[in-house]
């Protein structure tokens, strides 16, 4: 069984983001970057399936910035085989990115792709639902359990009343919760190793795919800041606090 | 122009998030519909009739598509969407699982989670957990939109008389099979609208000791919330958690025990209108937005909580 996994860029989740002034967007200049939190989990359960022999290969690919290739690399310290960076240095939505990845599909042919649920940039939550769909694929989203058979898979899924368990036929998209499992460190032999791995960039223009944004960002605002009230200074002033000034309780 | 809302139910009741949902359309058209997809749904067909400002209700009662599997949705969407400017769900699990698988098969983007209507095409969506909030304009002929509940004012769920409109499709057999929910019971108000909610953290370190915030809860008819951390570890379920990966809240009162406040914990939470933080340190950066802060042990400061709160000849609930 093949695997693909898709791994994101973006600012490290460590980091207090800061709102550009003319309001264009975020400041990227000097700021940490990693992969996203959940597509370790993605990249975490592949190489488990691998490593279990389940799977054969494991293969990662980003689409962005030349600098997405430190993430295939650190997947690929991770145990990850190989690697493709699409190379753009446009903002590319994320139905453009789901169309892509189609592409790469449709190359590789894989038997599953991981996503994780959600980038911690954009907030989005619709790459792996609308890659699955262009596919005509199953969907199995936030899942925190795999299972893995011939034909068919087993998952868990996170959903707002507890938990869903569905049985999917292969090929089919997973997103990843950050619950599926712990991602490994890499050990600093296998970083090493992930140096030589073979990693292919493609220059989006290759691809002929419709990029071209739907979505215009008209102005990107700082939040408006929350700040702190008072401490009180035990429990009973606590309670006559939210009771007669906040007359909440 | 008029805009479909997709209701969010479990064939049995209408989720209030629904009703969050209905606001947000009724800010971009006067014309709304809603549809409900289900099986035996009859009753939240009812319900969904008479909520205030609706036209029409469509009803597509189909055993095969009970569970409302995301592969089924989408397809009833990609035939129906085309009568109408706007798409609507909430974003919830239900909502985000479906909306952008038809929004793709329909060649449509998708605007996720957003947080106000500025025009027919423009919509404001918080990006980076809360902390950017982005104005974003889209130039799709269908737009297909999620809805931060908490953002939207329910609308009335009575009043209302809309006209119902019973469909029928053929759907195509999919390669997903609905195995069984579990779905956590609780008499206490649903998380995500109810007006009181206390969270526990990795600070409460065990599922026993939730039971200190369960007492507190039901005083107060609060739903109980949670940090990651306190999912992560096994003290409470992972449809308690609160945050940018978990339910976004906005109650009237939040009361955060033994959560420190990351970033991700805040995305949540912060749009809540008292928060109240317990935290035995003093630095713990959800200070910095409580409004009302305690430096305690939540050992001793919990049962003290309750024990004050039975001191109180009346608790609003
Ligand atoms: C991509 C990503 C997404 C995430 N999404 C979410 C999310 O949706 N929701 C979320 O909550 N987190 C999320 N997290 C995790 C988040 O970063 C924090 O790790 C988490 O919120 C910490 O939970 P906590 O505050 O319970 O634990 P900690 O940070 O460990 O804090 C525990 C607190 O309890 C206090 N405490 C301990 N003992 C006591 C006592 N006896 N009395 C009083 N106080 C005590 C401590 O002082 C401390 O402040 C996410 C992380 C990532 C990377
Ligand atoms: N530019 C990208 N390159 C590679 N993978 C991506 C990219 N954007 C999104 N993804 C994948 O899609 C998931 C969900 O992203 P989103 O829909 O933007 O929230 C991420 O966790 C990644 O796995």
């Amino acid at each position: 069984m093949k695997l693909l996994v898709a791994v994101k860029r973006v600012i490290d989740y460590n980091v207090q983001i800061r709102v550009k002034s003319d309001q264009t967007g975020v400041d990227m200049d000097n700021v940490k970057m990693s992969m996203n939190p959940p597509d370790e989990n993605a990249v975490e359960e592949a190489i488990k399936l691998k490593d279990s022999g389940v799977a054969t290969e494991v293969v990662v690919v980003s689409i962005g910035h030349e600098k997405c290739q430190d993430t295939i690399r650190s997947a690929m310290a991770m145990g990850a085989d190989r690697g493709i960076l699409i190379k753009t240095e446009d903002l590319i939505e994320p139905l453009a990115v789901a169309k892509i990845l189609k592409a790469i599909v449709e190359k590789e042919q894989p038997d599953m792709v991981l996503l994780g649920k959600q980038a911690i940039d954009d907030d989005s939550n619709q790459t792996g639902q609308m890659l699955s769909a262009l596919l005509n694929w199953p969907q199995g989203c936030f899942i925190s359990k795999l299972g893995v058979n011939d034909k068919t898979i087993t998952i868990t899924r996170e959903i707002d009343e507890g938990l869903e368990h569905l049985e999917i036929q292969l090929p089919a998209v997973v997103t990843c919760d950050l619950r599926l499992n712990e991602p490994r460190f890499a050990s600093l032999p296998n970083i090493m190793k992930a140096k030589k791995k073979p990693l292919d960039v493609i220059a989006i223009e290759n691809l002929e795919i419709d990029i071209s944004p739907r979505v215009k960002f008209l102005k990107v605002e700082e939040a408006p800041v929350r700040k702190g009230g008072t401490m009180v200074a035990d429990v009973k002033e606590l309670i006559q606090k939210l009771k007669y000034e906040a007359k909440v309780i | 122009m008029s805009v479909l809302v997709i209701a969010e139910h479990n064939n049995k009741s209408l989720k209030s998030s629904t009703l969050n949902t209905v606001r947000a359309a009724l800010e971009i058209d006067t014309e709304v519909h809603i549809l409900v997809c289900g099986f035996n749904n009859d009753e939240v067909v009812k319900q969904t009739s008479v909520i205030e400002g609706i036209i029409k209700v469509i009803q597509i009662n189909d055993h095969s598509i009970e569970h409302q599997l995301a592969e089924h949705l989408s397809q009833v969407l990609v035939q129906i969407s085309k009568n109408y400017t706007h798409i609507l769900a909430p974003s919830t699990t239900f909502g985000k699982n479906f909306m952008p698988r038809a929004a793709a098969i329909l060649d449509v983007s998708q605007i996720s989670d957003i947080s106000a209507v500025v025009s027919a095409d423009t919509f404001v969506r918080p990006i980076y957990a809360g902390n950017a909030i982005a104005t974003v304009q889209s130039s799709d002929l269908i737009k297909f939109i999620t809805v931060r509940p908490t953002s939207f004012e329910a609308v009335e769920s009575s009043g209302g008389n809309a006209m119902i409109e019973k469909i029928t499709f053929n759907l195509e057999e999919i390669k997903t099979k609905f195995v069984n929910r579990e779905e956590a019971q609780s008499e206490r108000p649903e998380l995500g609208n109810a007006r009181i909610v206390i969270s526990g953290g990795r600070g409460l370190e065990s599922a026993d000791n939730f039971k200190l915030l369960n007492e507190i809860a039901d005083k107060l008819n609060a739903a109980v919330g949670a940090s990651r951390a306190a999912v992560d570890a096994g003290y409470i379920g992972n449809e308690c958690q609160v945050g940018q990966t978990g339910k976004m809240v906005a109650p009237e009162l939040y009361i955060a025990v033994g959560i420190s406040g990351a970033i991700q914990h805040l995305a949540g939470m912060k749009e809540s209108k008292i928060i109240v933080a317990i935290n035995k340190d003093e630095d713990a950066p959800i200070f910095a937005i409580a409004d009302y802060g305690l430096k305690a042990d939540l050992f001793v400061a919990l049962p003290e909580f309750s024990k004050e709160l039975d001191l109180l000849n009346n608790i609003a609930k």
